[in-house]
């Protein structure tokens, strides 16, 4: 099993430019920043649970981007139905990437239960058009150029351990600079 | 949730634990966060206590209402943050009077390094006050137990609604992993 941290450096390693990411609060939106602060990054310091439906309406009015929403299984559980969600409104550029440490991390480590309850099969019913369980760094590089290949919606879940990064730096950007940053972004994407 | 990584072990966890047993509470569900770690490892470690981890914090409104039609007492821990979830919900237990006991440790308060959390650090006492949710503040760690016994008492023997709100004063910044 690989650390939260080692799937986001291999996530980041494998973005194009274009491509739109959104990241859930607490650890995952801070490793994700240490780790490649892009303008494509939307950085959700709260509103826990919101990341997925955020990135599905970015990506049905987005069509020529990739939007990846980056969560962890507490996050994913807090909003299943929008898996459902997802599914049905069938973005083709939407990848959705749970970390899976079968904890809330954050807030000290306590028990999810992701241990029982696997969210794959969960998207797989739901109708997304892959859903991959992962569990190693080589599985997660397969994994992600085969979503970059093929027609979403597509998941990753990614089986990680618990390692936090220690002295691990908040985001320093304002939430309002990130939206700005990150609509900017999107509107150079455009095409002219 | 919040955000952190370090945990101070301090007092009020434990006496809390200490209230909530004697008042034979036997059913607590979360969401977790950092200033409740102590308190949810505790129940976690009582085979009297059925401990529930919630998917999302308006679950723990009808797992209470549930519980309590079946006999059990019933406390639920959240983030301010969770406040936001569960408003609709509270309307069960409102129409049909069902007690409820709500524990929250609270965000966005005076050090609060992340200014999401500010919304529902404001807004928390408010929205359960205009829910119809008695809102009792613990603004020091002495406060806490006393009004965690208190609210939880009326919610029971009375049928009411009760939240205790701690402060982030008392959970202490230094949790928060700045």
């Amino acid at each position: 099993m690989i650390s939260r941290i080692h799937a986001i450096r291999i996530i980041a390693e494998s973005l194009q430019k274009n491509d739109l990411v959104v990241s859930t609060t607490g650890m995952i939106s801070r490793e994700l920043f240490i780790t490649d602060d892009r303008s494509g990054n939307f950085y959700m310091l709260g509103s826990m649970g919101l990341v997925s439906s955020f990135a599905l309406g970015l990506a049905l009015l987005n069509p020529s981007n990739r939007v990846v929403a980056l969560e962890g299984d507490g996050s994913a559980l807090m909003s299943m139905g929008t898996l459902a969600l997802v599914a049905s409104e069938a973005p083709r550029n939407f990848l959705h990437i749970i970390l899976d440490n079968e904890s809330y991390e954050s807030t000290g480590g306590q028990p999810t239960i992701t241990n029982q309850i696997d969210l794959a099969k969960i998207a797989s019913s739901c109708g997304y058009q892959k859903a991959d369980r992962i569990e190693n760094g080589d599985q997660l590089s397969v994994a992600l150029t085969n979503s970059r290949n093929n027609p979403g919606p597509r998941m990753i879940l990614a089986k990680v351990g618990i390692a936090p990064v220690k002295n691990i730096p908040r985001v320093t950007h304002h939430p309002i600079d990130i939206r700005d940053r990150f609509s900017n972004a999107v509107s150079n994407m455009l095409p002219k | 949730m919040s955000d952190s990584g370090e945990h101070v072990l301090v007092d009020w966890p434990i006496a809390v634990y200490e209230e909530l047993t004697s008042l034979e509470v036997s059913q607590v569900s979360f969401v977790p966060d950092a200033g409740l770690t102590q308190l949810i490892n505790l129940c976690n470690a009582d085979p009297a206590i059925h401990t529930i981890p919630l998917t999302s914090e308006e679950e723990g409104i009808a797992l209470s209402a549930g519980a309590w039609l079946g006999g059990v007492r019933s406390a639920v821990l959240m983030q301010s943050s969770g406040v936001g979830n569960i408003v609709n919900m509270l309307s069960l237990s409102r129409t049909c009077r069902f007690p409820l006991f709500i524990l929250v440790t609270m965000r966005g308060e005076s050090g609060e390094v992340n200014e999401w959390q500010v919304p529902m650090g404001k807004g928390a006492p408010t929205i359960l006050d205009v829910s119809g949710v008695n809102v009792r503040r613990a603004e020091k760690e002495d406060q806490v137990a006393r009004l965690v016994g208190q609210a939880a008492r009326t919610a029971f023997t009375c049928g009411k609604r009760e939240a205790v709100l701690i402060s982030q004063s008392v959970i202490g910044v230094k949790s928060f992993n700045k």
